[in-house]
């Protein structure tokens, strides 16, 4: 039997920390893991959870990341719960095994520490691994503080084993700016958080041998668009539950949270669309333009996917001008958000002037002058009803201004 | 806000030294944040390291900073970082060396006319502790300095901070703060 861990009230916790607590609060059965900075920390503090006797089961270091997720994968098939932790080039490699997870249903928990891809090489925050995974049929969880990295994290396990989801889920945090930032983190008790995320329920459990099954087999033109389409149905339908595994947690612990962010958007006329902990930086942002007389307000995901797309467009509808801030190399367009806001907006009818904006790559500072700088353009955009700027601006960069579109 | 630089070179314990100052902070109820700059630098090479107190939750994740103390805990960086960065009228600093204030002064000429406190962390943390880690003898010098708790207090707010290590150790961190509080000038 694990040993109860002594926390306080408040816990002064980096990301890091912050996840691994959640894990270990999880009592995962089986950590696959081949470190990568920023997320080593997450499970190099589980493994010592484990050797301090905090934990009942099994870490396996294995010799990539795609056994990482593989040795998930067979752990989560065999009926138990698994977790791991990776960021950029591991998260490249764990991709293959990503799809396989979320098409046998396995409600494997990552916590993803976002990190640069290279070349150039970077081991500093930004979204490119994020967006590179976003379409691998994972339910995807956005945090922008330690606090919400491991809130997200013990949430994760009660919504990906929820008998109508039953698919992994990815918690994603910043790398650096996030995971290795110490701020103040209000944890729940372990046995609190046991009963809140409760007992992993096998489904199709390989271990169950008086009831043979098969993971992962060969399905050709005859039915493999049907389990595909299943997936994509339950991943939809998934929202469901998010909503209700929030509205739980939100009743535990006072802690409320939804499908979409929003600060001070009731009466915004321009808006900053973020992910990350430029959600957070960007309210400081508004706060200032709103000094000046601009009603400037904020949105961000809380889920990524599945993507709220009529919230989304219910909450950006009514302002004027709108900037996406994506922080990933757009590789010959737009950036994703950018993309998907626009046609989410497209879609309902609503015409706002979207400007997109690519910063932050490779941990680039996000500054609240540059954000307000943003604020700016889409004041006077919004004043002018269209855009006075290029449609796509790389801002924080060095040298000549670059823009497109 | 009240905002903090560290100047320190990897390995040193300026991110040890900045998160335990933010643990003792939040455990008077206001709100924290300690981060450094990383790369893949290793042990040895220059880099800073930076807290944030307020009264009410940190939004704030930009790492430019105009600091209110600077804390500079490896003597030759004063010479070779950019200490004075990004500084405001009244930014404190408080240096390690082992040159009185005026000496020091003359050495880097760029401090001049700068409210500045001297300190020789190095000197106390071999002393005490027995190796160079001169984080814990400039929180020492930072609590006179600036006020922030008195020195009963801020020991045994560290002495848990430090908890997980063996007693002589703490005893020697101990020993290095109290002397660097009454040593700082």
């Amino acid at each position: 039997m694990a040993k109860k861990y002594e926390l306080n009230e408040v816990e002064v916790w980096d990301g890091n920390m912050a996840a691994a607590h959640a894990l270990r609060q999880a009592q995962v059965d089986i950590l696959a893991a081949y470190p990568i900075t920023p997320s080593t920390p997450i499970v190099q503090n589980y493994s010592k959870f484990l050797a301090d006797g905090y934990v009942d089961g099994e870490f396996i270091m294995v010799e990539s990341e795609h056994s990482a997720m593989s040795g998930c994968v067979a752990a989560s098939a065999a009926g138990v719960r698994a977790a791991t932790a990776t960021s950029s080039q591991g998260f490249a490699l764990m991709v293959e095994v990503l799809y396989q997870a979320s098409g046998m249903r396995l409600p494997i928990v990552l916590t993803v520490v976002n990190r640069a891809l290279a070349a150039p090489l970077n081991v500093n925050g930004d979204h490119s691994d994020m967006y590179l995974g976003r379409d691998a049929g994972w339910i995807n969880l956005c945090s922008y503080n330690p606090q919400e990295a491991y809130d997200l994290t013990l949430m994760a396990f009660k919504i990906g084993e929820d008998l109508n989801v039953r698919l992994p889920v990815m918690v994603h945090q910043d790398g650096f700016i996030c995971s290795h930032t110490a701020q103040n983190v209000k944890p729940m008790q372990d046995e609190e958080a046991a009963e809140f995320i409760g007992e992993f329920k096998p489904v199709n459990s390989m271990l169950d041998v008086s009831n043979p099954v098969t993971h992962g087999v060969q399905t050709e033109e005859d039915w493999h668009f049907e389990h595909k389409a299943r997936q994509h149905h339950d991943l939809m339908n998934s929202v469901e539950t998010i909503k209700k595994v929030f509205k739980e947690f939100e009743d535990r612990t006072g802690r409320k949270y939804d499908m979409v962010y929003t600060y001070k958007m009731d009466d915004a006329d321009v808006a900053i669309f973020a992910l990350g902990t430029t959600v957070e930086s960007a309210q400081i942002a508004a706060d200032q333009m709103r000094e000046k007389g601009i009603k400037a307000g904020v949105v961000s995901l809380r889920v990524l996917r599945p993507f709220p797309f009529n919230e989304i467009a219910d909450v950006l509808g009514n302002v004027k001008a709108i900037g996406v801030m994506d922080r990933s190399a757009p590789g010959g367009t737009f950036g994703a958000m950018f993309n998907e806001i626009s046609a989410a907006l497209l879609a309902r009818g609503k015409s706002p002037v979207v400007l997109n904006y690519i910063y932050g790559l490779g941990g680039r500072d996000t500054t609240i002058e540059m954000l307000k700088g943003v604020y700016e353009d889409l004041a006077k955009s919004a004043e002018a009803g269209e855009a006075v700027v290029p449609l796509q601006q790389f801002v924080g960069l060095r040298g000549p201004k670059l823009a497109f579109y | 806000m009240l905002e903090i630089r560290w100047h320190s070179r990897a390995g040193q314990g300026a991110v040890t030294g900045a998160k335990g100052l933010a643990d003792v902070v939040a455990n008077t109820g206001k709100y924290v944040q300690a981060f450094a700059f990383y790369g893949s630098a290793k042990r040895g090479a220059a880099m800073t390291a930076y807290n944030r107190v307020d009264e009410k939750p940190i939004l704030n994740h930009e790492k430019f900073m105009r600091p209110d103390y600077v804390l500079v805990i490896d003597p030759g960086l004063t010479y070779t970082a950019d200490i004075t960065a990004n500084e405001k009228e009244d930014t404190k600093y408080i240096i390690t060396t082992h040159l009185s204030k005026e000496e020091l002064i003359k050495a880097q000429p760029k401090l001049e006319g700068k409210e500045v406190y001297v300190v020789d962390c190095m000197q106390i943390s071999l002393d005490t502790i027995g190796r160079a880690i001169p984080n814990t003898p400039m929180l020492g010098a930072l609590m006179k300095v600036s006020g922030m708790f008195d020195l009963d207090y801020f020991k045994e707010a560290m002495k848990k901070v430090l908890s997980k290590f063996p007693q002589k150790i703490i005893d020697a961190n101990m020993a290095a703060i109290e002397r660097a509080y009454n040593e700082v000038k």
